[in-house]
Protein backbone atom coordinates (compact mmCIF):
# COMPACT_ATOMS: atom_id res chain seq x y z
CA UNK A 1 0.00 0.00 0.00
CA UNK A 2 1.66 3.20 -1.26
CA UNK A 3 1.08 5.58 1.75
CA UNK A 4 1.20 9.45 -0.58
CA UNK A 5 1.15 11.25 2.91
CA UNK A 6 4.41 13.16 3.36
CA UNK A 7 5.79 12.87 6.46
CA UNK A 8 7.99 16.48 8.27
CA UNK A 9 11.58 15.01 9.28
CA UNK A 10 12.10 16.26 12.99
CA UNK A 11 15.67 14.87 13.67
CA UNK A 12 18.55 13.18 11.70
CA UNK A 13 20.45 10.53 12.78
CA UNK A 14 23.65 9.44 10.01
CA UNK A 15 25.41 10.94 7.32
CA UNK A 16 24.73 9.99 3.76
CA UNK A 17 28.01 8.60 2.73
CA UNK A 18 28.75 6.62 5.54
CA UNK A 19 26.85 3.21 5.36
CA UNK A 20 28.50 1.78 8.30
CA UNK A 21 26.18 3.59 10.40
CA UNK A 22 22.58 3.69 10.85
CA UNK A 23 20.92 6.00 8.60
CA UNK A 24 17.66 7.01 10.28
CA UNK A 25 15.10 9.96 10.50
CA UNK A 26 12.52 10.87 13.12
CA UNK A 27 9.32 12.41 11.43
CA UNK A 28 6.01 13.26 12.04
CA UNK A 29 2.61 12.48 10.82
CA UNK A 30 -0.68 14.09 12.02
CA UNK A 31 1.23 14.40 15.70
CA UNK A 32 2.61 10.86 15.91
CA UNK A 33 6.44 10.42 16.18
CA UNK A 34 8.21 7.36 14.07
CA UNK A 35 11.39 6.67 12.76
CA UNK A 36 12.38 5.92 9.07
CA UNK A 37 14.98 4.70 7.74
CA UNK A 38 16.81 7.15 5.20
CA UNK A 39 19.58 4.55 3.49
CA UNK A 40 17.72 4.57 0.03
CA UNK A 41 15.72 7.94 0.26
CA UNK A 42 16.65 10.49 -3.22
CA UNK A 43 17.94 13.08 -1.71
CA UNK A 44 19.45 13.31 1.92
CA UNK A 45 16.48 15.88 3.97
CA UNK A 46 17.12 18.49 6.26
CA UNK A 47 15.37 18.73 9.43
CA UNK A 48 11.92 20.76 7.99
CA UNK A 49 11.72 18.77 4.58
CA UNK A 50 9.30 15.96 3.86
CA UNK A 51 9.52 12.20 2.97
CA UNK A 52 7.47 10.02 1.01
CA UNK A 53 7.80 6.66 3.10
CA UNK A 54 7.09 3.34 1.57
CA UNK A 55 7.86 0.30 4.01
CA UNK A 56 9.43 1.87 6.33
CA UNK A 57 12.31 3.43 4.01
CA UNK A 58 12.23 7.21 2.64
CA UNK A 59 11.78 6.96 -0.85
CA UNK A 60 11.57 10.95 -1.51
CA UNK A 61 12.15 14.01 -0.02
CA UNK A 62 10.81 17.08 -0.56
CA UNK A 63 10.84 20.64 1.10
CA UNK A 64 7.96 22.61 1.75
CA UNK A 65 8.21 24.88 -1.23
CA UNK A 66 8.75 22.55 -3.33
CA UNK A 67 5.06 20.59 -2.69
CA UNK A 68 3.46 24.32 -2.11
CA UNK A 69 4.84 25.19 -5.83
CA UNK A 70 2.99 21.81 -7.27
CA UNK A 71 -0.33 22.53 -5.52
CA UNK A 72 -0.02 25.96 -7.40
CA UNK A 73 0.92 24.10 -10.34
CA UNK A 74 -2.43 21.93 -10.17
CA UNK A 75 -4.80 24.71 -9.50
CA UNK A 76 -3.93 26.58 -12.74
CA UNK A 77 -4.27 23.69 -14.80
CA UNK A 78 -7.67 22.95 -13.35
CA UNK A 79 -8.95 26.49 -13.87
CA UNK A 80 -7.22 27.18 -17.29
CA UNK A 81 -6.96 23.54 -19.44
CA UNK A 82 -8.76 24.65 -22.35
CA UNK A 83 -12.00 22.40 -23.05
CA UNK A 84 -11.73 22.24 -26.83
CA UNK A 85 -8.38 20.56 -26.34
CA UNK A 86 -10.68 17.84 -24.48
CA UNK A 87 -13.31 17.31 -26.75
CA UNK A 88 -12.82 15.30 -29.92
CA UNK A 89 -15.50 16.79 -32.49
CA UNK A 90 -18.01 14.48 -34.10
CA UNK A 91 -19.00 12.52 -31.46
CA UNK B 1 -0.71 17.93 6.76
CA UNK B 2 -1.88 20.95 5.04
CA UNK B 3 -0.75 20.99 1.64
CA UNK B 4 -1.79 17.70 1.45
CA UNK B 5 -5.34 17.97 2.18
CA UNK B 6 -5.61 21.02 -0.46
CA UNK B 7 -5.35 18.07 -2.66
CA UNK B 8 -8.42 16.29 -2.11
CA UNK B 9 -10.62 20.29 -1.77
CA UNK B 10 -13.33 20.55 -3.62
CA UNK B 11 -12.31 23.44 -5.40
CA UNK B 12 -9.12 21.57 -6.65
CA UNK B 13 -11.37 18.73 -7.81
CA UNK B 14 -14.49 19.87 -8.68
CA UNK B 15 -13.54 21.42 -12.01
CA UNK B 16 -11.53 18.72 -13.38
CA UNK B 17 -14.05 15.90 -12.67
CA UNK B 18 -16.71 18.66 -14.31
CA UNK B 19 -13.99 18.43 -17.91
CA UNK B 20 -14.32 14.55 -17.20
CA UNK B 21 -17.62 14.44 -17.21
CA UNK B 22 -17.69 16.09 -20.63
CA UNK B 23 -15.12 14.82 -22.38
CA UNK B 24 -15.88 12.75 -25.21
CA UNK B 25 -14.04 10.15 -26.59
CA UNK B 26 -13.48 9.55 -30.52
CA UNK B 27 -13.29 5.75 -30.53
CA UNK B 28 -13.85 3.02 -26.86
CA UNK B 29 -10.81 3.11 -25.00
CA UNK B 30 -9.52 1.19 -22.42
CA UNK B 31 -7.25 2.53 -19.84
CA UNK B 32 -5.03 0.48 -16.90
CA UNK B 33 -3.59 1.00 -13.81
CA UNK B 34 -1.11 -1.30 -12.16
CA UNK B 35 -0.90 0.07 -8.50
CA UNK B 36 -3.52 -1.03 -5.30
CA UNK B 37 -3.27 2.22 -4.16
CA UNK B 38 -4.45 2.98 -7.31
CA UNK B 39 -7.15 0.61 -7.81
CA UNK B 40 -8.29 1.69 -4.29
CA UNK B 41 -8.65 5.65 -4.83
CA UNK B 42 -10.41 5.34 -7.87
CA UNK B 43 -13.18 3.72 -6.46
CA UNK B 44 -12.93 5.57 -3.03
CA UNK B 45 -13.46 8.65 -5.13
CA UNK B 46 -16.21 7.72 -7.05
CA UNK B 47 -13.98 8.54 -10.39
CA UNK B 48 -15.52 5.27 -11.82
CA UNK B 49 -18.70 7.32 -11.67
CA UNK B 50 -17.94 9.85 -14.18
CA UNK B 51 -15.79 8.21 -16.73
CA UNK B 52 -16.58 9.45 -19.97
CA UNK B 53 -18.50 6.87 -22.51
CA UNK B 54 -16.71 4.53 -24.12
CA UNK B 55 -13.91 4.60 -21.67
CA UNK B 56 -12.86 1.52 -19.44
CA UNK B 57 -10.50 1.54 -16.54
CA UNK B 58 -9.29 -2.05 -15.82
CA UNK B 59 -7.06 -2.89 -12.88
CA UNK B 60 -4.22 -4.66 -13.76
CA UNK B 61 -1.05 -6.75 -12.43
CA UNK B 62 -0.41 -4.14 -9.78
CA UNK B 63 -1.05 -5.80 -6.59
CA UNK B 64 2.40 -7.32 -4.98
CA UNK B 65 0.27 -10.24 -2.87
CA UNK B 66 -1.98 -10.92 -5.70
CA UNK B 67 0.49 -11.20 -8.24
CA UNK B 68 2.52 -13.89 -6.02
CA UNK B 69 2.18 -17.31 -7.69
CA UNK B 70 0.11 -20.19 -6.41
CA UNK B 71 3.23 -22.08 -6.09
CA UNK B 72 5.45 -19.35 -4.55
CA UNK B 73 2.84 -19.62 -2.06
CA UNK B 74 3.34 -23.05 -1.13
CA UNK B 75 6.74 -22.76 -0.69
CA UNK B 76 6.86 -20.00 1.64
CA UNK B 77 4.16 -22.24 3.37
CA UNK B 78 6.31 -25.13 3.61
CA UNK B 79 9.43 -23.03 4.39
CA UNK B 80 7.26 -22.07 7.40
CA UNK B 81 6.61 -25.15 8.57
CA UNK B 82 10.88 -26.17 9.50
CA UNK B 83 12.41 -26.33 12.49
CA UNK B 84 14.27 -23.02 13.80
CA UNK B 85 12.99 -21.33 10.56
CA UNK B 86 10.89 -17.64 11.73
CA UNK B 87 9.27 -16.39 8.75
CA UNK B 88 8.91 -12.65 8.48
CA UNK B 89 6.17 -11.38 6.52
CA UNK B 90 3.86 -8.25 5.54
CA UNK B 91 0.54 -8.79 6.90
CA UNK B 92 -1.16 -9.03 3.62
CA UNK B 93 0.75 -12.28 2.93
CA UNK B 94 -0.86 -13.87 5.79
CA UNK B 95 -4.02 -14.97 4.74
CA UNK B 96 -3.49 -15.97 1.00
CA UNK B 97 -4.21 -19.54 0.16
CA UNK B 98 -1.81 -21.78 -1.16
CA UNK B 99 -2.97 -25.06 -2.30
CA UNK B 100 -3.11 -26.49 1.48
CA UNK B 101 -3.57 -23.69 3.81
CA UNK B 102 -2.33 -20.44 4.47
CA UNK B 103 0.53 -18.60 6.69
CA UNK B 104 -1.92 -18.09 8.95
CA UNK B 105 -3.11 -21.95 9.39
CA UNK B 106 0.58 -22.97 9.84
CA UNK B 107 0.98 -20.43 12.06
CA UNK B 108 -2.26 -21.77 13.89
CA UNK B 109 0.17 -25.08 13.50
CA UNK B 110 3.00 -24.57 15.64
CA UNK B 111 5.11 -22.53 12.30
CA UNK B 112 6.27 -19.22 13.44
CA UNK B 113 5.32 -16.58 11.22
CA UNK B 114 6.31 -13.12 12.18
CA UNK B 115 4.26 -9.92 10.81
CA UNK B 116 6.99 -6.88 9.83
CA UNK B 117 6.00 -3.22 8.47
CA UNK B 118 9.67 -3.22 6.72
CA UNK B 119 12.54 -5.59 6.13
CA UNK B 120 14.53 -3.63 8.69
CA UNK B 121 12.24 -4.61 11.44
CA UNK B 122 12.89 -8.36 9.75
CA UNK B 123 16.73 -8.12 10.42
CA UNK B 124 15.68 -7.25 14.29
CA UNK B 125 14.28 -10.31 14.55
CA UNK B 126 17.06 -11.78 13.39
CA UNK B 127 19.22 -10.05 15.99
CA UNK B 128 16.56 -11.22 18.88
CA UNK B 129 16.60 -14.79 17.97
CA UNK B 130 20.05 -15.70 17.39
CA UNK B 131 19.35 -19.30 17.21
CA UNK B 132 16.69 -19.34 14.63
CA UNK B 133 17.13 -18.75 10.88
CA UNK B 134 14.65 -15.78 9.96
CA UNK B 135 13.53 -15.77 6.92
CA UNK B 136 11.94 -12.58 4.86
CA UNK B 137 9.29 -12.65 1.81
CA UNK B 138 10.11 -10.36 -0.37
CA UNK B 139 6.67 -9.72 -2.12
CA UNK B 140 6.76 -6.57 -3.71
CA UNK B 141 8.12 -4.10 -6.61
CA UNK B 142 10.77 -1.38 -7.10
CA UNK B 143 8.92 0.48 -4.51
CA UNK B 144 10.29 -2.07 -1.48
CA UNK B 145 13.63 -3.30 -3.53
CA UNK B 146 15.63 -1.14 -2.66
CA UNK B 147 14.92 -1.09 0.72
CA UNK B 148 15.19 -4.89 1.26
CA UNK B 149 19.11 -5.02 -0.38
CA UNK B 150 20.03 -2.00 2.15
CA UNK B 151 18.38 -4.52 4.62
CA UNK B 152 20.75 -7.13 3.30
CA UNK B 153 23.58 -4.89 2.78
CA UNK B 154 23.52 -4.07 6.84
CA UNK B 155 23.23 -7.83 7.50
CA UNK B 156 26.24 -8.21 5.46
CA UNK B 157 28.25 -5.13 6.86
CA UNK B 158 26.75 -6.73 10.43
CA UNK B 159 28.07 -10.37 9.44
CA UNK B 160 24.59 -11.24 10.43
CA UNK B 161 24.38 -15.00 9.78
CA UNK B 162 21.03 -15.87 10.67
CA UNK B 163 19.18 -13.97 8.29
CA UNK B 164 17.89 -14.24 4.19
CA UNK B 165 15.59 -13.33 1.75
CA UNK B 166 13.13 -15.17 -0.16
CA UNK B 167 12.65 -13.30 -3.41
CA UNK B 168 10.04 -12.86 -5.37
CA UNK B 169 10.52 -9.11 -6.10
CA UNK B 170 9.24 -7.94 -9.31
CA UNK B 171 9.81 -5.21 -11.73
CA UNK B 172 6.96 -3.43 -13.81
CA UNK B 173 7.99 -2.66 -17.03
CA UNK B 174 7.87 -6.24 -17.60
CA UNK B 175 4.43 -7.84 -17.02
CA UNK B 176 3.56 -4.14 -18.71
CA UNK B 177 5.37 -6.03 -22.54
CA UNK B 178 3.55 -8.95 -21.50
CA UNK B 179 -0.05 -7.75 -21.50
CA UNK B 180 1.02 -5.18 -24.41
CA UNK B 181 1.38 -8.11 -26.59
CA UNK B 182 -1.45 -9.87 -25.43
CA UNK B 183 -4.26 -9.64 -28.34
CA UNK B 184 -6.95 -10.54 -25.88
CA UNK B 185 -6.10 -7.23 -23.91
CA UNK B 186 -6.45 -3.85 -26.12
CA UNK B 187 -4.89 -1.03 -23.59
CA UNK B 188 -4.66 2.46 -25.19
CA UNK B 189 -3.24 4.05 -21.63
CA UNK B 190 -1.66 3.46 -18.73
CA UNK B 191 -1.98 5.16 -15.02
CA UNK B 192 1.82 4.50 -14.22
CA UNK B 193 2.19 3.64 -10.59
CA UNK B 194 3.39 6.53 -8.46
CA UNK B 195 5.91 5.56 -6.18
CA UNK B 196 7.27 2.24 -8.67
CA UNK B 197 7.62 5.61 -10.84
CA UNK B 198 9.75 7.31 -7.83
CA UNK B 199 12.07 4.67 -8.10
CA UNK B 200 12.28 3.84 -11.57
CA UNK B 201 11.60 7.55 -12.87
CA UNK B 202 9.17 8.23 -15.95
CA UNK B 203 11.53 7.65 -18.49
CA UNK B 204 10.49 4.08 -17.92
CA UNK B 205 7.38 3.88 -19.85
CA UNK B 206 9.25 5.98 -23.17
CA UNK B 207 9.77 2.27 -24.36
CA UNK B 208 5.73 1.39 -24.43
CA UNK B 209 5.21 5.28 -25.92
CA UNK B 210 7.80 4.43 -28.93
CA UNK B 211 6.68 0.32 -29.78
CA UNK B 212 3.18 0.18 -28.50
CA UNK B 213 1.96 4.11 -28.89
CA UNK B 214 0.57 3.99 -25.15
CA UNK B 215 -0.26 6.86 -23.73
CA UNK B 216 1.10 7.13 -20.43
CA UNK B 217 0.50 9.22 -17.21
CA UNK B 218 2.25 9.31 -14.00
CA UNK B 219 -0.09 10.17 -11.25
CA UNK B 220 -0.34 10.20 -7.83
CA UNK B 221 -2.83 9.12 -5.39
CA UNK B 222 -5.31 12.00 -4.42
CA UNK B 223 -8.58 12.01 -6.75
CA UNK B 224 -7.07 15.49 -8.46
CA UNK B 225 -4.33 13.32 -9.39
CA UNK B 226 -6.30 10.90 -11.10
CA UNK B 227 -8.92 13.14 -12.21
CA UNK B 228 -5.88 15.04 -14.32
CA UNK B 229 -4.70 11.53 -15.38
CA UNK B 230 -7.48 10.51 -17.26
CA UNK B 231 -8.37 13.74 -18.79
CA UNK B 232 -4.65 13.87 -19.94
CA UNK B 233 -5.09 10.39 -21.42
CA UNK B 234 -8.27 11.39 -22.77
CA UNK B 235 -6.47 14.14 -24.77
CA UNK B 236 -3.38 11.80 -25.67
CA UNK B 237 -5.76 9.32 -27.04
CA UNK B 238 -8.01 11.00 -28.88
CA UNK B 239 -5.23 13.71 -30.56
CA UNK B 240 -3.15 10.16 -31.39
CA UNK B 241 -0.15 11.56 -29.43
CA UNK B 242 0.61 8.89 -27.09
CA UNK B 243 3.55 10.35 -24.80
CA UNK B 244 4.64 9.84 -20.98
CA UNK B 245 3.27 13.09 -19.06
CA UNK B 246 3.94 13.06 -15.74
CA UNK B 247 1.60 14.73 -13.13
CA UNK B 248 3.60 13.57 -10.34
CA UNK B 249 6.50 15.53 -10.19
CA UNK B 250 6.38 16.21 -6.49
CA UNK B 251 7.63 12.56 -5.98
CA UNK B 252 8.46 11.28 -9.60
CA UNK B 253 11.35 12.78 -11.61
CA UNK B 254 12.47 11.41 -15.29
CA UNK B 255 15.97 9.69 -14.77
CA UNK B 256 14.23 8.17 -10.66
CA UNK B 257 15.80 7.77 -7.76
CA UNK B 258 19.30 6.77 -8.67
CA UNK B 259 20.22 5.86 -4.60
CA UNK B 260 17.39 3.56 -4.63
CA UNK B 261 18.23 2.00 -8.14
CA UNK B 262 21.96 1.72 -7.33
CA UNK B 263 21.38 -0.04 -4.15
CA UNK B 264 18.94 -2.54 -6.06
CA UNK B 265 21.61 -3.08 -8.88
CA UNK B 266 24.21 -3.86 -5.84
CA UNK B 267 22.38 -6.35 -4.81
CA UNK B 268 19.60 -8.13 -7.19
CA UNK B 269 19.53 -9.12 -10.71
CA UNK B 270 17.11 -9.99 -13.74
CA UNK B 271 16.23 -13.14 -13.31
CA UNK B 272 12.54 -14.88 -15.09
CA UNK B 273 9.70 -14.67 -12.62
CA UNK B 274 6.27 -16.52 -12.02
CA UNK B 275 3.58 -14.54 -12.09
CA UNK B 276 -0.02 -15.70 -11.52
CA UNK B 277 -2.43 -14.96 -14.41
CA UNK B 278 0.63 -14.15 -16.29
CA UNK B 279 2.85 -17.52 -16.15
CA UNK B 280 6.52 -16.80 -16.01
CA UNK B 281 7.90 -13.65 -17.49
CA UNK B 282 11.39 -13.13 -18.64
CA UNK B 283 13.51 -11.35 -16.82
CA UNK B 284 10.57 -9.74 -14.70
CA UNK B 285 11.78 -11.02 -11.15
CA UNK B 286 14.65 -9.64 -9.33
CA UNK B 287 17.10 -12.83 -7.86
CA UNK B 288 20.15 -11.84 -5.33
CA UNK B 289 23.04 -11.74 -6.53
CA UNK B 290 25.99 -13.92 -5.91
CA UNK B 291 27.90 -11.82 -3.92
CA UNK B 292 24.80 -11.72 -1.58
CA UNK B 293 24.45 -15.48 -2.22
CA UNK B 294 24.24 -16.50 1.85
CA UNK B 295 21.26 -13.93 2.43
CA UNK B 296 19.21 -15.88 -1.25
CA UNK B 297 16.76 -18.42 1.59
CA UNK B 298 16.30 -20.32 -1.94
CA UNK B 299 19.96 -21.46 -2.66
CA UNK B 300 20.51 -21.70 1.56
CA UNK B 301 17.66 -24.05 2.19
CA UNK B 302 17.65 -25.57 -1.74
CA UNK B 303 14.21 -24.38 -2.08
CA UNK B 304 13.07 -25.52 -5.27
CA UNK B 305 8.85 -24.71 -6.38
CA UNK B 306 6.59 -27.01 -6.36
CA UNK B 307 3.83 -27.65 -8.28
CA UNK B 308 0.40 -26.00 -7.65
CA UNK B 309 -3.04 -24.72 -8.69
CA UNK B 310 -5.08 -22.23 -8.38
CA UNK B 311 -7.76 -22.17 -5.92
CA UNK B 312 -10.73 -23.87 -7.69
CA UNK B 313 -13.00 -21.46 -9.59
CA UNK B 314 -11.25 -18.51 -8.89
CA UNK B 315 -10.88 -16.04 -11.66
CA UNK B 316 -7.80 -13.90 -10.24
CA UNK B 317 -5.40 -14.54 -12.99
CA UNK B 318 -8.09 -13.14 -15.12
CA UNK B 319 -8.41 -9.88 -13.25
CA UNK B 320 -5.28 -9.64 -12.99
CA UNK B 321 -4.98 -9.32 -16.52
CA UNK B 322 -7.96 -7.05 -16.81
CA UNK B 323 -9.69 -9.57 -19.11
CA UNK B 324 -12.41 -9.98 -16.98
CA UNK B 325 -13.68 -7.94 -13.82
CA UNK B 326 -14.41 -9.91 -10.13
CA UNK B 327 -18.34 -9.51 -10.79
CA UNK B 328 -18.15 -12.35 -13.52
CA UNK B 329 -16.46 -14.66 -10.77
CA UNK B 330 -19.39 -17.27 -9.63
CA UNK B 331 -17.73 -17.07 -6.76
CA UNK B 332 -17.51 -13.48 -6.28
CA UNK B 333 -19.61 -12.51 -2.87
CA UNK B 334 -20.69 -15.59 -2.48
CA UNK B 335 -18.52 -18.09 -1.42
CA UNK B 336 -15.84 -15.76 -2.00
CA UNK B 337 -15.81 -12.27 0.34
CA UNK B 338 -12.75 -10.99 2.41
CA UNK B 339 -14.01 -12.78 5.28
CA UNK B 340 -13.93 -15.69 3.48
CA UNK B 341 -11.72 -15.09 0.50
CA UNK B 342 -11.01 -18.10 -1.77
CA UNK B 343 -8.23 -16.32 -3.93
CA UNK B 344 -5.32 -13.78 -3.34
CA UNK B 345 -7.66 -10.69 -5.43
CA UNK B 346 -10.19 -10.73 -2.42
CA UNK B 347 -7.41 -11.46 0.67
CA UNK B 348 -5.46 -8.58 -0.23
CA UNK B 349 -6.71 -5.09 0.98
CA UNK B 350 -5.69 -3.70 -2.43
CA UNK B 351 -6.94 -6.41 -4.34
CA UNK B 352 -9.28 -5.90 -7.03
CA UNK B 353 -11.94 -8.16 -5.80
CA UNK B 354 -11.43 -6.48 -2.74
CA UNK B 355 -12.31 -2.95 -3.91
CA UNK B 356 -15.30 -4.15 -5.96
CA UNK B 357 -16.66 -5.71 -2.92
CA UNK B 358 -16.04 -3.04 -0.52
CA UNK B 359 -17.13 -0.58 -2.68
CA UNK B 360 -20.28 -2.32 -3.96
CA UNK B 361 -19.80 -2.07 -7.61
CA UNK B 362 -21.84 -4.92 -8.89
CA UNK B 363 -21.31 -3.52 -12.17
CA UNK B 364 -18.13 -3.06 -14.72
CA UNK B 365 -17.75 0.15 -16.31
S1 LIG C 1 -13.93 -13.21 -6.34
FE1 LIG C 1 -12.58 -14.59 -5.17
S2 LIG C 1 -12.59 -16.48 -6.33
FE2 LIG C 1 -13.37 -14.91 -7.70
S3 LIG C 1 -11.55 -14.12 -8.79
FE3 LIG C 1 -11.81 -12.84 -6.99
S4 LIG C 1 -10.52 -13.79 -5.43
FE4 LIG C 1 -10.81 -15.32 -7.03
Amino acid sequence: MCLAVPMRVEEIKGDPEDFTQDQIARVDMDGVSTTVRLDVVDRWPEVGDYVIVHAGFAIHSLDEAEAKKNIELIRELASHMPPELLMADGS
Amino acid sequence: MKFVDEYRHGDLVKPLAERLRNTTITRPVRVMEVCGTHTMSIFRSGVRTIMPAGMEIVSGPGCPVCVTSASHMDAFIEMAGKKDVRVAIYGDLFRVPGTHGSLAQASAKGATVDIVYSAMDALERARQHPNELVVFLGVGFETTTPGIAATIMAAARENIDNFCVFSTQKVIPGPLDALMQDPELSIDGLICPGHVSAIIGAKAYQPFVDSYGLACVVAGFEPADLLKALLLLSEQINEGTPRVDNIYPRVVSWEGNQRAIAMMDEVFEPVDMQWRGLGVIPASGLGIRDTYRQFDAQKRLSITLPEAHEPKGCLCGKVLKGITTPPHCPLFGTRCTPATPVGPCMVSSEGTCAAYHKYGQSESI
